[in-house]
C-alpha cells in the first residue's frame, strides 16, 4: 500500500479523512475550551481579589 | 462534625485530585487514540461491502456511544445533586453537557458523511437520526436552561429535571433500529450471527473498541479539567479559592 492510495481511501477519502478531520477539530476544541476556562476563571478571580484589595486599603 | 467538615472539604480536595490526575488521564488517552488509530486505519481490512469507508465507523460509533453514555452521566449526576444535594455532582452534571454535545454534533456529522457514499443521502428524517438530533437539542437545552439562571443551586435543579425528563429519548435511540423502519444499519457488536460470534471480524472489532475506550477516558479528562474551573467559581467565595487567586497558593 502507497501513501497516495491511503489517502484516497477507495475513493471515498473525502468522507473518511472529513469525518477523522472533524473529529480532531472536536477532540482538539473540547481541551482548548477547558483550558480557556480553567484560564478566564483564574484572571477572573485574581481580578475580583485585587479589586477586594483596592477596596479595604 | 467529621461528616459536615468532610462535605466542605469535598470541593477542595477534588480540585487538587483532578488536577493530579488530569495529566495521567490524558496520557492514557493519547496511547489509546494512537493505538486505535494505528489499528483503524492501518491494520484493519476494507469491508467487503463497504469498502474503505466504513473506517468512518472507529469514529461514528464510538461518538455515538459517547453522546449516550455521557447524557447517563449527566443525568445521573444530576438526579444524584437533586436527591442528595451533593456540589460536586451538580458540577459534574453541568460540565459534562458541552462535552456530550460534541459528541452528539459528531456523531451527526460522522453519519451524515458515511450517509451520503453509502445511502446516497446526507440525511433522513428516519427515527435513528431524528432522536440522536433530538439529543443535541436536549444537550443545548440543558446549557441553556443552566445559563439562564443566576442562583447555581436553581440552575443545577432545574437543569437536572430537564435531564431526567430527556432520559426516555436514550432507549428510542437504542432500540430505534429494531423498532422501526429504518436506513441506519442495526449494531454490529450485539448481533449475533448464525455461529454465535458478534456480527463484526475482531480485526474490526478491537480498534473499535480501543477507540471506544479512548473517547470515554477522553470524556473523562476533559470532565476533570472542567470541573477545576467549576470548582474554582462556584467555590469563590471560599477562603482556600482566596489563596489561590491571591497567587498566594
Amino acid at each position: 500500500m502507497n501513501w497516495s492510495e491511503f489517502f484516497a481511501m477507495g475513493g471515498y477519502g473525502l468522507y473518511v479523512w472529513g469525518s477523522y478531520g472533524c473529529a480532531a477539530l472536536v477532540l482538539v476544541g473540547n481541551v482548548l475550551s477547558a483550558l480557556h476556562k480553567h484560564k478566564t476563571t483564574l484572571k477572573m478571580l485574581r481580578d475580583y481579589s485585587r479589586l477586594d484589595e483596592a477596596g479595604t486599603k | 462534625m467529621n461528616i459536615i467538615n468532610y462535605k466542605y472539604a469535598a470541593p477542595r480536595n477534588f480540585y487538587r485530585l483532578a488536577g493530579t490526575l488530569t495529566p495521567w488521564f490524558g496520557l492514557i488517552t493519547a496511547v489509546l487514540l494512537g493505538i486505535g488509530l494505528y489499528f483503524g486505519l492501518f491494520v484493519a481490512p476494507a469491508d467487503y461491502q463497504q469498502g474503505e469507508s466504513y473506517r468512518i465507523m472507529f469514529i461514528h460509533v464510538p461518538a455515538a456511544w459517547m453522546s449516550m453514555f455521557v447524557y447517563m452521566m449527566l443525568a445521573g449526576s444530576g438526579a444524584v445533586g437533586l436527591i442528595w444535594n451533593i456540589k460536586l455532582a451538580d458540577m459534574l452534571a453541568t460540565v459534562s453537557a458541552p462535552i456530550g454535545a460534541s459528541f452528539t454534533f459528531l456523531a451527526l456529522v460522522t453519519g451524515s458523511l458515511w450517509g451520503k457514499p453509502m445511502w446516497g443521502t446526507w440525511w433522513e428524517w428516519d427515527a435513528r437520526l431524528t432522536s440522536e438530533l433530538l439529543l443535541f437539542f436536549l444537550y443545548i437545552g440543558f446549557m441553556a436552561l443552566q445559563a439562564a439562571i443566576d442562583d447555581p443551586r436553581r440552575a443545577s435543579r432545574a437543569g437536572a429535571l430537564l435531564a431526567l425528563v430527556g432520559v426516555l429519548n436514550i432507549p428510542v435511540i437504542h432500540f430505534s433500529v429494531q423498532w422501526w423502519n429504518t436506513l441506519h444499519q442495526p449494531a454490529s457488536i450485539s448481533a449475533i450471527n448464525k455461529i454465535g460470534a458478534p456480527a463484526i471480524h475482531p480485526s474490526m472489532l478491537y480498534p473499535l473498541l480501543i477507540m471506544a475506550l479512548a473517547f470515554t477516558l477522553f470524556y473523562f479528562t476533559v470532565a476533570l479539567m472542567r470541573m477545576r474551573a467549576e470548582i474554582l467559581q462556584r467555590e469563590r467565595h471560599t477562603a482556600w479559592v482566596g489563596e489561590i487567586a491571591g497567587g498566594k497558593a
